[in-house]
């Protein structure tokens, strides 16, 4: 059992921090969000109030085009395909073009531009037209972001985002992050604590396989349990 | 009617043993290694080329040569895997697939040119040949001694797997290679060891096959197809599994042939596609 | 897409056999025809990442779709291909919901499967099919009023014609959304659902494109032998195709003409008196093009005429 009674709600345009011990079961979470895992019992709801759909049944994809999407915490990229192409590839399956084998690529300037779009608002406009495996670690980190914001997600759910980036260079990674849309609802899985109390509005922590506590920053950082569950206590002073 | 069956059974299991000597070599290596080695039934050529070259050259008695076709094959497959196999571990299945293709190719123009494209024959001793009456009905000796020979193996790699402390280094490379590699296994040499093992008996295969199945060039190719079902059946690592694919594919082979023999290995086929839909990771596997 | 000088000169270097080499015409037809049988193996394999080991199905599907039409209706070549489309295009797609679920080893195990299944059930079925025999007693006279003959000019000009249309086809895939998907899914196919791909939908339509292209090539065989042998749905046939492709390279578009032209002369060349000699040197090759020019003889051309910039 890896993970088990979860019970969770993310309102939307929050920023929620998803933070707990390695093997709490964070992962698996979000892939049973996303569908890459069934679950044995419990349901998916995507959507507010009476609008939401139970998403449970759905496969993956079907589920990305109702705007749930996410990235991996280790880089799930196409190689050689350029940066441009991979994110051109997700507006095109995103709209819908992807399975015209007729018309060429150049006829589908829209996307294009959109992708051009995509890339430079973080920053990697200049590393377009480069294949995925020759660009620096980081950038291909802000790709995976930039694949996942291309299927103009309503909800976005980050595993670590900035997993093996070294410190000065994750603040330009979070610094995009932050300058995302305020419509968009956010969940993150980071072990950095000043990352967490600086963007989350919202803190769950899971231990294995169960939510401990969840709740505002100042809060999770005075609860004693959460203190205990990780090796230096005074890791969360905020 | 039920003697046909208990013949039918009776050939098919012995058809079954022949069939998992052959295959349990390359289950256990892919299991561990990853490395789809395609040209696995090129040792069991060398093992039975290795008989008959004993026995019509050299006179040697039929017995006597098992053992050497064992050994033959076991080097044959270790200057292999040091000199080629080992650079390609890393690579993709596609290229594994092709290079062990090439070397199959080679390995029959090889014999070809050597021993000629005729089907090789040999004189197995008078207590192999002929039938032995049980319980009313009629076996074949040669069968019998195969049966006899794949049980005894069986039971000698169970017991090497579970009760040495090798066996158990060979289980924990199989089971998670890093693991195994940070518990101090040199897992290295556990796989070299390993895939001498499972040529040596590939070459025992061949030579123990000549009688029933015959030999010549296109051995290595003709029975690939065979071998592989076994191991994509039985699961990958699993010498149960193989075990137990290797026999239901030789008594549905020897079922097939005998009551549906316009089905010719028409069942075979069907067996393994039903089968693999229905369990991918095949009857054993992990994953 | 605009065509590279290179694609033009190779495309005008194909006519020359009419001119310089007539005496090796037929030769000529047969390397176009397992070109495209290549370039339908390369769709699936070299931009889906498909591995089969049973793409001669589908060749084989079509060689005797032609031929029993030849055989038993009328003998008529464009409209011998039409069908064989269609019908290796259905068998395609119906299999294609099985392969499309597996992968690595299953997945190998299952096309070879298929195709061995299939050759069973041809040899069985020797009523229709003829057997181990093949079919025989049919001959497909002309193609659009231009004789088949022994100087093999209208097979050639037949067989390259189609090779090219179905050329062009392929290319507009690969230079579509479509191909980018595939690609895609080769490149990683765990990624692919999380941009919202339907990948196997996509598979399935590769699989069976795939398939079509596959069926004309063996309907094209029968019309320019008035023949069809069992060999052609045979696992050798799967295992050459194979080979073929990536020996010229895969996921190039021109991998599989340029495979098949070197595979095909070269066994014209050696195999002559010792079929033995010819699995020697291929196999040597195999050997040699894996362990040092893995992306084919293409891959190693690219590298050396565009180095890394």
């Amino acid at each position: 059992m890896v993970a088990q009674d979860i019970a969770l709600e993310l309102p939307q345009g929050k920023r929620y921090a998803l933070i707990g011990p390695n093997g709490a079961g964070k992962t698996t979470l979000m892939n049973l969000l996303t569908g890459m895992l069934a679950p044995d019992s419990g349901q998916v709801f995507l959507g507010e109030g009476e609008d939401a759909t139970e998403i449970t049944r759905l496969r993956a994809d079907t589920r990305v085009k109702k705007g749930l999407a996410r990235t991996f915490q280790i880089n799930t990229l196409f190689p050689q395909l350029s940066a441009l192409e991979a994110v051109t590839l997700a507006v095109l399956e995103r709209d819908g073009h992807a399975h015209n084998w007729w018309r060429g690529l150049p006829r589908f300037g829209a996307a294009i531009d959109e992708a051009h779009a995509i890339l430079n608002s973080l920053g990697l406009g200049n590393a377009s037209f480069r294949t995925t495996k020759e660009l620096p670690y980081g950038q291909q980190r802000l790709l995976e972001i930039a694949l996942a914001l291309a299927t103009r997600p309503k909800v976005l759910l980050l595993d670590e985002p900035a997993a093996g980036v070294p410190k000065d260079e994750s603040a330009v990674l979070f610094d995009a992050i932050d300058g995302l849309s305020r419509e968009l609802t956010i969940l993150f899985i980071e072990h950095d604590m000043d990352v967490v109390f600086r963007f989350a509005s919202r803190i769950i922590v899971m231990v294995g396989g169960r939510i401990l506590v969840e709740g505002p920053p100042d809060e999770i950082a005075r609860d004693e349990r959460v203190r205990e569950v990780y090796l230096g206590k005074t890791r969360l002073a905020a | 009617m039920l003697s046909s069956l208990a013949g039918v059974l009776f050939d098919g299991f012995a058809y079954g043993m022949l069939l998992f000597l052959l295959s349990v070599g390359l289950s256990v290596t892919l299991g561990m290694m990853n490395f789809v080695n395609l040209a696995h039934c090129s040792f069991a050529m060398v093992g039975g080329y290795a008989t008959v070259s004993l026995m019509t050259r050299l006179g040697w008695p039929f017995l006597a040569t098992l053992p050497m076709a064992f050994v033959t094959a076991a080097a044959v497959s270790v200057v292999l895997e040091r000199t080629l196999y080992r650079r390609l571990y890393r690579s993709s299945d596609l290229d594994q697939c092709l290079l062990t293709i090439g070397i199959v190719f080679v390995s029959v123009a090889v014999f070809a040119w050597f021993f000629t494209t005729e089907q090789q024959s040999i004189q197995v001793p008078d207590w192999l040949q002929g039938s032995q009456q049980v319980a009313g009905m009629t076996f074949a000796s040669y069968r019998m001694f195969l049966i006899v020979v794949g049980l005894a193996i069986t039971a000698f790699l169970v017991l090497f797997l579970e009760r040495t402390r090798f066996g158990a280094r060979i289980r924990a490379a199989v089971d998670n290679q890093r693991m195994a590699r940070g518990l101090g296994i040199d897992v290295d040499r556990a796989f070299m060891f390993t895939f001498a093992l499972g040529g040596g008996l590939a070459g025992l295969g061949g030579a123990l096959s000549i009688q029933v199945i015959g030999l010549d060039p296109t051995f290595a190719l003709a029975y690939l197809v065979y071998v592989l079902i076994v191991v994509a059946v039985g699961g990958l690592g699993s010498i149960g599994g193989s075990f137990a694919a290797a026999v239901v594919l030789g008594i549905s082979d020897m079922a097939g042939k005998y009551y549906f023999p316009w089905l010719g290995a028409f069942l075979i086929y069907l067996v393994m596609v039903g089968l693999l839909m229905w369990r991918p990771q095949g009857l054993f596997g992990k994953r | 897409m605009r065509w590279h000088p290179l694609e033009i000169v190779f495309w005008l270097c194909t006519l020359l056999p009419f001119v310089v080499t007539p005496n090796y015409l037929s030769l000529a037809s047969q390397i176009a025809i397992t070109a495209l049988f290549a370039l339908s193996l390369d769709l699936i394999l070299g931009y889906a990442g498909i591995v089969s080991l049973g793409h001669a199905a589908f060749f084989g599907v079509g060689a005797y779709t032609a031929g029993l039409l030849a055989k038993h209706y009328f003998a008529e070549p464009l409209s011998g291909l039409l069908l064989a489309a269609v019908i290796s295009g259905l068998v395609g797609y119906a299999t294609s919901h099985i392969v499309v679920r597996f992968r690595h080893l299953a997945l190998i195990m299952l096309t070879m499967g298929l195709g061995l299944l299939l050759h069973e059930a041809a040899n069985s079925a020797s009523a229709l099919t003829g057997g181990a025999d093949g079919l025989q007693g049919f001959r497909v006279p002309a193609v659009l009023g231009f004789k088949f003959d022994m100087f093999g000019r209208a097979a050639y000009a037949y067989s390259l014609a189609i090779l090219f249309l179905c050329f062009l086809v392929c290319r507009r895939i690969i230079h579509s959304p479509f191909g980018l998907a595939l690609r895609g899914i080769r490149e990683n196919a765990t990624r692919m659902p999380a941009i919202g791909a339907p990948s196997r939908a996509h598979l399935r339509k590769a699989y069976t494109v795939a398939a079509v292209l596959a069926g004309i090539a063996g309907a094209m065989l029968t019309h320019t032998t008035s023949t069809v042998s069992l060999e052609t749905l045979s696992f050798g046939r799967s295992a050459d195709v194979l080979v073929i492709l990536i020996l010229g390279g895969a996921g190039r578009l021109y991998g599989g003409i340029i495979g098949a032209i070197i595979y095909m002369v070269a066994r014209d060349q050696f195999s002559g008196a010792n079929p033995q000699y010819w699995y020697f040197w291929i196999g040597l090759l195999l050997v040699a093009v894996v362990m040092f020019l893995p992306n084919g003889i293409l891959g190693g051309l690219s590298k050396f005429f565009q180095p890394r910039s």
